[in-house]
């Protein structure tokens, strides 16, 4: 039997706004000393009451407009309640059917993914388990309660790891390229949760189960649990079960997922909209103000550069991997094209790719400084360049035989002879005179 | 008694230090000690020597504290975060919680020198309309010792008619402010939605709950709504409207307003005392110039459905937080009434049944909104019943949950719109037990339903009887 993946992808993006979804708390809470960065909003203390981060909501319809998704005109927050230690309200302020930010698509090499919604919620705490005088203990640091939170997600269009993967990349590329979060996975700032389902070759509807995977903080991780997850599946279907549809786990020790939870367990959320704050209007005006921060984003930025630098794609590619790195090859071109013989926008890639400077200290005018000192040309008088050459061919005398008998690639072994004692020497002059010296 | 005097005056007294605050804020204590026995208005009495040193700091520093409200003594329903004051809500769950920081009323108030002395009586959360249903003993009618207070705000309205303070500051979600008011001779405003802010106040239901003065005259809520009005940057849902001076609309003439008497809000329900007491206002409303003229506003017996789905559904998501992890006492310390409205708002925010109930009861709030907003584009207050029944004997809405809900009938549906409401007293029956009526008026029009109640008052005297106190 033959099967395809049918994959749908959840991301959660902490923004890195200067404070707290709903209150003034810092947002950084990265190692920092546990409980020091809240407040009464964001430990859910009686009375308070949440004023939300005009910043985070902008930056969210910013990401939406890069996806290419259609912008709410009323938006609006919901209570989303469960019960969890880390959870100190009793409820999220998430989004429900309103979300800021609906459609989208991110184009892969193996077809386009469409985004079904991004919306914009908070963070909870973190919970610890640990030994404290003997006893084992959960300890929750509410520092992250209550920082930025942005859900992307996607349709289940995704039809193998290596498009999960290709599309991860490219979203994380685009949320840094937009600055409103690291994205680093290993400080969570990232967090990645694959649907995964199977269907039969041929079938078009959505299968009846999916599992979704959670705690996965890296690209390959997040490959490497769609492979499983769609081995395990096959094997279960191949027996004629359907798996349980479940949330597991990514198992790093094991290099497996581990079942959770299963539907039995599954939540009623009792969501409705948070009477705290105020639907949410945003005029067409705000909107395209807005979207005019948006920078030139990486696949635009990339067809540029193939197209005005001549680039092939997987140097223009590399060299928009960031928006540093692409802004520092911009430069370093301009840099180049001021002398008298510029240099090209090829040279300046190679030499960048191949030297990677650290961009934070080497100035792009530096870089091309050292380019132009190693592509000076010293200018060799015949004699200088005899008296390197005569020697060379006395004491090579099978190599020069060689030549003579046909084996014209040995020029290339006299060649590097020569260059190890004239560096800076033109290469069309050396060979010009070396089979001028051969050849008499 | 200093505290029988009315603000004005008072505040006159101490700036030409004709009294001190040190006296009235005694004089306060005196009778509490006295008199709070039996009534059992506080939860919290703020230490007798702190309230002293503060009245005495202000006495010192009168020209820095120009408010009139500086060195008055007052009392907040212990719904209020005040920093470094237990508030418990009247439920054992937070019998030991001292809030770490203050609600944006308590510290407006501690910034002009008004002086908290203590922390008032409620039905538990505010679930209740008689403060029976509070963990720290009921609070007994200072008219009636075997009746109830209202609720849930009985606390303070028993003792500003015990003169125990000169005002309180109430919370009205569904009533909580007004039914207490009417049941104890006092004025109250149910200010409108956003009005003042709820930052710091314990929510029950957060798109009704407003935070408002209560008194023994309109004038003196206008004092202290002048003082706690505006908006606060804390509170997402407080207005950037500015906030008139209050004060100054008392003295507004009143000849030619027109006042709407809707005849449903008459029928059978209603205790036929208190129905006569409201004709009577009626014809002194025309007597000083007043237009007052019968309509109909015939949604009103769905504003205790649509009130007893929306305000269970809204708490039951507010009080998920004392689930027993940080507040030191856990969620079985709950009420049987609370119980109830956590179940009842659970159930109707359930999937499957939200439909039904919750966007069913926001869809006729909308039609309310437009009934109301019709009938007040073409008057400029409505005059209502507050309760549909006097004061409760104890027991009575304890043990009939739907009784409990029909006290509510005329309050409910003004927080459902978001309008500022008056409370006034209007008169006693037979056996000395006071009634009321309230003003209804236009959202963020205090200042009519001001000039309306101070007229009114002008002219009649019932908010100026207290009652006899026994010794405790």
């Amino acid at each position: 039997m033959k099967y395809e993946p049918v994959i749908g992808l959840e991301i959660h993006v902490e923004l890195k706004t200067k404070s707290g979804m709903f209150c003034g708390c810092p947002a950084d809470h990265f190692a920092k000393k546990p409980n020091t960065g809240t407040c009464p909003v964001c430990l859910g203390l009686p009375g308070a009451l949440p004023t939300p981060n005009k910043k985070a909501v902008e930056w969210t319809i910013m990401l939406g407009l890069a996806l290419g998704s259609e912008i709410a005109e009323v938006s609006k927050f919901d209570r989303k309640h469960y019960f969890y230690p880390d959870l100190p309200k009793g409820y999220q302020i998430s989004q429900y059917d309103q979300p800021l930010c609906r459609g989208g698509k991110i184009s892969t090499s193996f077809g386009d993914v469409r985004i079904h919604r991004v919306h914009l919620e908070e963070d909870t705490g973190k919970l610890q388990h640990a030994v404290v005088d003997g006893k084992k203990v959960t300890l929750v640091d509410f520092n992250r309660s209550g920082v930025p939170l942005v859900e992307i997600v996607t349709e289940a269009d995704i039809h193998s790891s290596e498009q999960a993967k290709e599309f991860l990349k490219k979203l994380h590329q685009i949320v840094r390229y937009l600055g409103i979060s690291d994205a680093d996975m290993e400080k969570g700032s990232m967090r990645l949760e694959p649907n995964i389902s199977i269907r039969k070759v041929g079938e078009t509807g959505m299968p009846p189960y999916k599992v979704e995977v959670k705690n996965i903080n890296s690209f390959r991780f997040a490959a490497a649990a769609i492979e499983y997850e769609l081995k395990r599946h096959e094997a279960l279907l191949n027996e004629g079960k359907i798996p349980v549809q479940e949330t597991r786990g990514w198992d790093e020790a094991k290099n497996g997922t581990v079942s959770q939870r299963s539907k039995e367990e599954a939540a009623d959320y009792r969501y409705f909209p948070e009477p705290d704050i105020p639907p949410m209007r945003f005029t067409k005006d705000v909107i395209a103000s807005i979207g005019s921060n948006i920078p030139e984003l990486p696949d635009v930025k990339k067809t540029r550069f193939m197209s005005a630098y001549a680039l092939n794609d997987a140097v223009a590619s590399q060299l928009t991997d960031t928006r540093a790195l692409a802004d520092y090859f911009e430069e370093a071109v301009k840099a180049a094209s001021v002398f008298e013989k510029p240099y090209s926008p090829k040279e300046v890639a190679n030499w960048l790719i191949n030297k990677k400077p650290d961009i934070e200290k080497v100035l792009p005018a530096q870089l091309i400084e050292e380019l132009h000192e190693a592509k000076k040309v010293v200018a060799v008088s015949a004699d200088e360049l005899n008296a390197i050459i005569t020697p060379v061919l006395s004491s090579n005398e099978k190599a020069v035989a060689d030549y003579k008998a046909g084996k014209q690639q040995v020029i290339m072994f006299l060649m590097g002879l020569v260059r190890k004692q004239l560096p800076k020497a033109d290469t069309k002059i050396i060979l010009e005179a070396l089979k001028g010296a051969l050849e008499s | 008694m200093l505290a029988d005097l009315p603000i004005s005056v008072l505040a006159q007294k101490l700036k030409r230090s004709e009294i001190t605050s040190e006296q009235l804020v005694a004089e306060c204590y005196d009778r509490i000690e006295a008199y709070d026995g039996t009534i059992n208005s506080f939860i919290t009495v703020v230490d007798r020597k702190k309230a002293i040193e503060r009245a005495k700091f202000i006495d010192a520093h009168r020209e820095t504290f120009p408010s009139p409200l500086a060195g008055i003594p007052y009392v907040m329903k212990d719904a209020y975060l005040t920093k470094g004051v237990r508030t418990t809500a009247a439920s054992k769950i937070l019998d030991a919680f001292i809030a770490p920081y203050s609600s944006t009323v308590h510290q407006k108030l501690e910034n002009v020198g008004a002086i908290l002395i203590g922390k008032m009586n409620m039905d538990a959360w505010g679930h209740g309309a008689s403060t029976e249903n509070t963990d720290y003993g009921v609070t007994k009618n200072p008219w009636g010792s075997d009746r109830s207070a209202g609720g849930s705000g009985g606390g303070p309205a028993a003792a500003i008619a015990s003169r125990f303070c000169v005002f309180g500051i109430g919370e009205d979600t569904g009533g909580s402010i007004r039914n207490p008011a009417a049941w104890n001779n006092i004025t109250a405003m149910k200010v409108t939605y956003g009005r003042v802010s709820r930052y710091g106040a314990i929510a029950y239901a957060s798109s009704l709950d407003t935070m408002g003065p209560t008194a023994k005259t309109a004038e003196d809520c206008a004092f202290v709504l002048e003082a706690i009005a505006g908006y606060d940057a804390y509170d997402a849902t407080s207005s950037q409207k500015p906030v008139p001076s209050y004060t100054k609309a008392l003295d507004k003439s009143i000849k030619g307003k027109k006042i709407a008497f809707p005849t449903e809000f008459y029928g059978d329900a209603l205790d036929p005392n208190i129905k006569e007491a409201i004709l009577v206002a009626r014809d002194i409303f025309v007597k000083e110039g007043a237009e007052v003229t019968d309509v109909s506003l015939p949604l009103l017996e769905y504003g205790v459905p649509v009130y007893y789905i929306l305000a269970p559904s809204e708490t039951s998501s507010n009080l998920g937080r004392y689930d027993g992890v940080r507040y030191g006492n856990g969620r079985d310390l709950f009420t049987k009434e609370n119980m109830r409205r956590i179940m009842t708002g659970t159930y109707a925010l359930s999937s499957g049944y939200y439909d039904a109930y919750y966007k069913k009861a926001q869809k006729v709030r909308s039609l309310f909104i437009k009934e109301y907003e019709k009938l007040l584009s073409e008057y400029d207050a409505i005059l209502s019943p507050v309760t549909p029944i006097m004061p409760s004997k104890f027991g009575e809405l304890l043990d009939d949950p739907i009784k409990n809900m029909m006290a509510d009938l005329y309050t409910v549906i003004v927080n459902i719109v978001g309008l500022p409401s008056l409370a006034i007293p209007c008169g006693f029956t037979k056996d000395n037990l006071p009634m009321g009526m309230q003003l209804v008026g236009a959202m963020f029009d205090e200042s009519t339903l001001f000039a309306l109640g101070n007229a009114y008052q002008k002219v009649t005297d019932w908010h100026t009887r207290s009652p006899n106190l026994v010794n405790s």
